[in-house]
């Protein structure tokens, strides 16, 4: 547990004193939010729900800010490859396990800080709060949805072999889970082929988890998104940690 | 310079480090070839190369970081394969590149290292307020490692590798790329070390000036194997007592004309004539009598004890600064880029 704690502190460190990227990731989630919340507003009607389009979109924005930021916290273990930094740690007489577990909480945890961060930032554009319970149950969705891909992050980390392929896996892995995810768009007025899709990314439980967190309503019963959101974290641990085992210095 | 006591290897029974016929190779690489040798406890130890010789491989699999292909070494009477995590607790390393953290300070570096090495609390604050101030960093402790000079990086890191009080500290060309002075600094400051605490230290070095001045043996390593083994005093004494350099427009002429018995070797290399002998005094004028007659020029001529270069000329045949020029050795480099 002292060398989780250990290698968390340092992630969590080394997150709170990088405030150009704090400040930076805040940018995206705001633009999305005001440019599509704002701009399509009045035009988009969501069944059953008689709040806006914005207050649709605010939880499936939090969830892309806990998303990016999981992902690159996973991959910053390059990083720490390329400055040799990494070498030091498994050399060290601990387990791999133990380094690969201390980072993904230390990820999941700088995760759901900058979720919380944007969130008070939609408090002040005009989000109606929420009840206590409502924010604990989106904070809980934060911080699996924050382990599940700071663990995938770990995972693809653990096989490149330096940051070229950054663009690559954004590209392609994070902004397909979070475009397919039901972050910007209901489930339930998707066409045959794409809905399959929506419901095998993980993400559209955490989305919907967040969601119920938030206003109280969701396409998926919070159960069924908790139950997956766990089984994804779970899951994702234990490949990260497969991966990670192999990983060369 | 050269520390002449003689190794006390037979002294202690078990060794700090006992290698046996250890191999490493990538597919049909070998870069370190069957190497087999021993490091006394308290000794400071000297692996000397040109890059891409196996020095950082042998590092490695030493370290637990890689695993060796075949044979065995024990490190402080832990196997490197079976007992891993022992074997860590053993070591302390001090690798080649940098391993800071730089976007922390030097103390969070050092408490993240205590932290791993499960030191208490108590212990580990004392501890790296007594390292930083030997290595001298105390005040600039709670500094970013970003703002480090390489020289004050590299005595941070030993200062890192001694937190957990390592029996064997592993030293990876610990002075590559440290203006001469800071280089001074910190062999002294390995010299202490090594006396005041009886650290057994292993260094990897392409300088043949460290080996010689702070290594008890040295062990000159070329193509992933040990060449000649011994102190930097024997092996000197073993390539004959003198050594006459001549540059020449014609240096082939040269080698082909010194036949006499006297000669104990002689290579010649970018046109420069390198001449094993006894007694240099005596047969200097000899040497250019037979040169001149044989209307060959001699553009310089020069007479001097053998130094470690030679050493390593003589049985490598080519200079420890060419090394890693031929292919070969750069494929060597790049499978350790690769590997580790």
């Amino acid at each position: 547990m002292d060398i989780v704690y250990t290698i968390w502190l340092r992630s969590v460190k080394r997150y709170l004193r990088s405030k150009s990227r704090i400040i930076g990731s805040l940018g995206m989630p705001l633009f999305l939010m005001l440019v599509l919340g704002f701009g399509l507003d009045s035009v988009v009607q969501i069944p059953g729900m008689e709040e806006g389009y914005m207050d649709f979109i605010i939880p499936g924005i939090v969830a892309m800010s806990v998303l990016f930021t999981s992902v690159f916290s996973g991959i910053q273990i390059i990083w720490d490859k390329q400055f040799g930094f990494l070498k030091a740690t498994l050399v060290a007489p601990v387990s791999r396990l133990e380094i690969m577990i201390g980072q993904t909480l230390g990820g999941a945890t700088a995760a759901v800080i900058q979720g919380l961060i944007l969130m008070v930032l939609v408090l002040l554009i005009g989000l109606h709060p929420v009840s206590i319970a409502g924010f604990l149950i989106a904070v809980g969705f934060m911080a699996l949805i924050g382990v599940t891909f700071t663990a995938l992050g770990i995972a693809i980390a653990s096989r490149m072999e330096d940051m070229h392929g950054f663009q690559l896996i954004m590209n392609f892995i994070v902004f397909v889970i979070f475009g397919l995810s039901g972050a910007l768009f209901p489930i339930d007025g998707l066409p045959d082929y794409i809905r399959p899709l929506t419901l095998a990314d993980p993400l559209t439980y955490g989305v919907e988890g967040i969601r119920y967190g938030l206003s109280g309503i969701a396409q998926v019963h919070p159960f069924t998104c908790l139950a997956v959101m766990a089984s994804c974290a779970v899951l994702m641990i234990v490949v990260g940690a497969y991966l990670f085992r192999k990983i060369q210095s | 310079m050269t520390r002449s006591s003689a190794s006390p290897q037979t002294t202690n029974p078990t060794p700090a480090i006992e290698v046996c016929n250890l191999t490493k190779s990538f597919g049909n690489f070998v870069a370190v070839d069957n190497i087999s040798f021993s490091i006394a406890r308290g000794e400071i130890f000297g692996l000397l190369g040109p890059n891409g010789a196996g020095k950082t491989t042998t590092i490695s699999m030493l370290s637990t970081i890689q695993k060796p292909t075949s044979g065995t070494a024990m490190i402080n009477g832990h196997d490197v394969v079976a007992e891993e995590d022992a074997v860590r607790k053993s070591i302390g390393i001090v690798f080649q590149d940098q391993s800071l953290d730089e976007e922390l300070t030097a103390y969070e570096n050092m408490d993240f290292h205590g932290r791993l090495y499960r030191i208490p609390g108590e212990v580990r604050r004392k501890r790296i307020g007594e390292l930083l101030a030997l290595v001298g960093l105390e005040d600039r402790k709670d500094d970013f490692v970003k703002t480090y000079s390489g020289g004050m990086r590299r005595r941070l890191e030993i200062a890192r590798g001694l937190l957990h009080e390592p029996k064997v500290l592993f030293l990876d060309e610990p002075t590559l790329g440290l203006d001469p002075q800071t280089r001074n600094h910190l062999w002294e400051y390995i010299a202490r070390l090594n006396e005041e605490k009886g650290i057994t230290i292993i260094l990897t070095t392409h300088y043949m000036e460290e080996a010689d001045r702070l290594c008890d043996r040295i062990a000159i390593i070329d193509h992933g194997a040990i060449v000649v083994l011994d102190t930097a005093e024997n092996l000197k004494n073993s390539i004959g007592g003198d050594v006459v350099t001549i540059t020449s427009p014609d240096p082939d002429a040269i080698a082909g004309l010194l036949t006499a018995p006297w000669v104990s070797s002689i290579e010649q290399h970018d046109g420069l004539v390198t001449i094993h002998l006894q007694e240099a005094d005596r047969h200097i004028p000899g040497i250019v009598t037979a040169i001149h007659q044989n209307g060959i020029g001699i553009t310089s001529l020069s007479v001097r004890k053998p130094t470690l270069e030679d050493v390593f000329l003589h049985y490598t045949g080519r200079t420890i600064r060419e090394g890693g020029a031929t292919g070969k050795e750069a494929m060597r480099m790049i499978y350790r880029a690769r590997g580790g």
